[in-house]
């Protein structure tokens, strides 16, 4: 299981990864043509000749049928083009590259947050298993679980933003912009995860090899932050791949309610406005980089789990 | 005569469910000189392992309470250590292989680190010293390729091998004492004897003492010097091995040796004892043995016989009361 067999098994992982990119690409383009609207309508309002009309759907390629325009998108996808954002006339490329940062961000600092949160809580709840210490922390998940995390972020932003004026109100820029949809994003998150652990960890510490770990006389600390977390991880971390797009994807909500200009906000705003290839260029960002977490994830499972081989 | 190295009295351990305490273990008494072997037998449900649990203190609680009865190791009250201690004392001084070796090994470390992990811990050796004596250990319960094994982890083995590595790691530390719970049950017969030979051999090699768990009476035969014989929590017999084996006095030591099946001699029907073990929370007063037992009195349902001096045996049993036989 050497670096080499890594490389093979990425490797493997993106190639079975392409025809489900083409799939997105395909449905994606379907709904958006097929969806009512037009870009044009939005460009030039409604007082203008037939003439100019054609004109601009001539120039955008919008008069040519699906199929071609499908194929002339996909060929310029392959050529690493995404096209040029009918409504910025930029490069969807560079508006994506210029955008993406900032959705990342927020989702790996909520993902940090998160497991810091519920590691411990879980753990802590799975050892003390129904006494208080459990019932606080699967209390407080269960109002986590309950809560819609734009309502929360709205909650978050109402008490530290307006009303305690610790942080800024909404926008992006310093670290203190990223704090409060970070923590609505998060806290959410890890109420989901605190019960993973939770459960995960009362499976395991019933395991033999548990009482063979007190019987050779180690601590409680080393039996159940070693013997035992490592073991309880295998799942978790499977569902680490599954987390990241929520966390991607999740942020579409949470973008907008604290106007963070991120890819989930480009989307929503490119769907308004019809501007087709700027939201086929962030949805295939969004689904690779999705499928990417995924790779990490199964990449993880191998390292944490030693059952489990690369193939 | 060796000293006595553990001496267990007068055992209580009781599991608790829905608020009654069930005994598990009731009252048992047994000693242990350094060096020697005790055999504890008994069906499924006897409190076998639940005596050796005890003696590590390492009963699930909650459900499960030692509530009585003192178990002295060289002189010291187990019972009355703290956490502490008694963490020095596991897998040090007393150390104990499990049934199941499939499952007795952390499946995410390798066999050197397992091992390695008691040496750092109880002997303050340095990682190297710590491998250097696993690869040695596994020699020792004659592993192939101990250097090669050492890296790779409990699913690459098989469950005899993985035994012989409980077995290792188990006496890495060169315990005075040793508990094995049923260690050969979950394995195949030629390996079951292979284990048993290995423990035979490391016990005099080491001078440890061993508490051996079974219900298999063929490896006690092959190893043990005392035997104990365990129903319902209770203690029913307690001899040496050859007294046991040639002049068994309880009923029930009797059927148990009557079970096993005979190659010699021309073929008969398996004996069986009839019946099957009343959980805890169906024993009533008198002999716990009285609804399995053919030499069952009108005495037996009404009370229970102490443990009585028969010979060099202990025995639980109405047919023996003073001293010699008599018609309860």
């Amino acid at each position: 299981m050497g670096v080499q067999a890594l490389l093979k098994y990425i490797i493997k992982k993106i190639v079975t990864m392409i025809p489900v990119l083409v799939c997105i690409t395909v449905i994606v383009f379907l709904i958006l043509h097929l969806a009512p609207g037009d870009p044009v309508d939005l460009i030039v309002g409604p007082n203008v000749t037939p003439e100019v009309y054609e004109n601009i759907r001539n120039k955008l390629g919008l008069d040519q049928p699906l199929t071609v325009q499908y194929f002339k998108f996909m060929s310029n996808l392959l050529r690493g083009d995404l096209g040029t954002s009918i409504l910025q006339q930029r490069p969807v490329s560079e508006i994506i590259i210029e955008r993406f940062p900032v959705t990342l961000e927020l989702g790996l600092s909520a993902l940090v947050i998160s497991f810091a949160i519920a590691l411990p809580a879980g753990i802590i709840a799975a050892v003390n298993r129904n006494s208080w210490p459990d019932y606080a922390c699967m209390s407080g998940a269960l109002v986590g679980m309950s809560m819609p995390t734009f309502w929360f972020g709205i909650l978050l932003m109402y008490f530290f933003a307006y009303k305690m004026r610790l942080f800024p109100i909404s926008g992006y820029g310093t670290l203190r912009h990223l704090v409060l949809p970070a923590f609505a994003m998060g806290l959410t998150d890890a109420a989901v995860t605190a019960r993973m652990v939770r459960s995960s960890m009362l499976e395991v510490i019933r395991q033999d090899y548990i009482r063979t770990a007190r019987s050779k006389g180690l601590a409680e600390k080393v039996v159940i932050n070693q013997h035992a977390l490592k073991n309880a991880l295998i799942p978790i971390v499977t569902l680490l791949g599954l987390r990241m797009g929520w966390l991607l994807g999740g942020s579409v909500i949470l973008e907008n309610v604290f106007s963070r200009p991120g890819l989930g906000r480009l989307i929503v705003d490119s769907i308004l406005a019809r501007d087709y290839p700027v939201v086929q260029g962030a949805m295939i960002v969004l689904t690779a980089s999705i499928m990417a977490g995924n790779i990490l994830a199964d990449i993880l499972y191998a390292v944490v789990d030693p059952r489990i081989k690369y193939n | 005569m060796a000293e006595e190295l553990l001496e267990v009295k007068d055992l209580r351990t009781v599991f608790y469910s829905d608020g009654e305490a069930i005994p598990a273990v009731d009252g048992v008494s047994f000693g242990l000189k350094k060096g020697e072997t005790l055999g504890i037998v008994g069906e499924s449900g006897s409190g076998k392992s639940v005596t050796s649990l005890s003696i590590m203190r390492l009963i699930p609680s909650p459900p499960g309470k030692v509530v009585g009865g003192s178990i002295l190791f060289k002189g010291q009250d187990l019972l009355e250590k703290t956490d502490s201690d008694m963490r020095k004392i596991r897998g040090n001084n007393i150390s104990m292989i499990f049934q199941e070796p499939m499952t007795s090994l952390n499946p995410v470390y390798t066999i050197g680190k397992q091992i390695s992990e008691t040496l750092m811990l109880h002997q303050n050796l340095s990682k190297k010293e710590a491998t250097d004596r696993a690869v040695e250990m596994l020699k020792l319960v004659k592993i192939p390729l101990p250097d090669k094994r050492i890296k790779q982890y409990p699913h690459q083995l098989s469950g005899g091998m993985r035994q012989r590595v409980m077995i290792a790691m188990a006496l890495s530390c060169r315990p005075e004492l040793l508990i094995a719970d049923e260690p050969t049950t979950a394995l195949d017969v030629t390996i079951q004897a292979q284990i048993l030979e290995i423990i035979k051999e490391l016990k005099e090699k080491t001078g440890t003492a061993v508490i051996l768990i079974t219900h298999d009476l063929g490896v006690v035969a092959e190893i043990a010097d005392n035997v104990l014989v365990m129903y319902c929590g209770r203690a029913v017999e307690y001899s040496s091995v050859r007294n046991i084996f040639f002049n068994p006095r309880h009923p029930y030591t009797s059927g148990l040796l009557n079970s096993i099946p005979r190659v010699e001699g021309p073929k008969k029907k398996l004996q069986a004892i009839k019946g099957v073990v009343p959980s805890p929370n169906q024993i009533t007063k008198g002999c716990r043995f009285k609804t399995r037992c053919d030499y069952v009195h009108k005495r037996c349902m009404d009370e229970e016989p102490p443990l009585l001096e028969v010979g060099q045996s202990l025995v639980r049993c109405w047919r023996y009361c003073g001293g010699g036989e008599c018609d309860g």
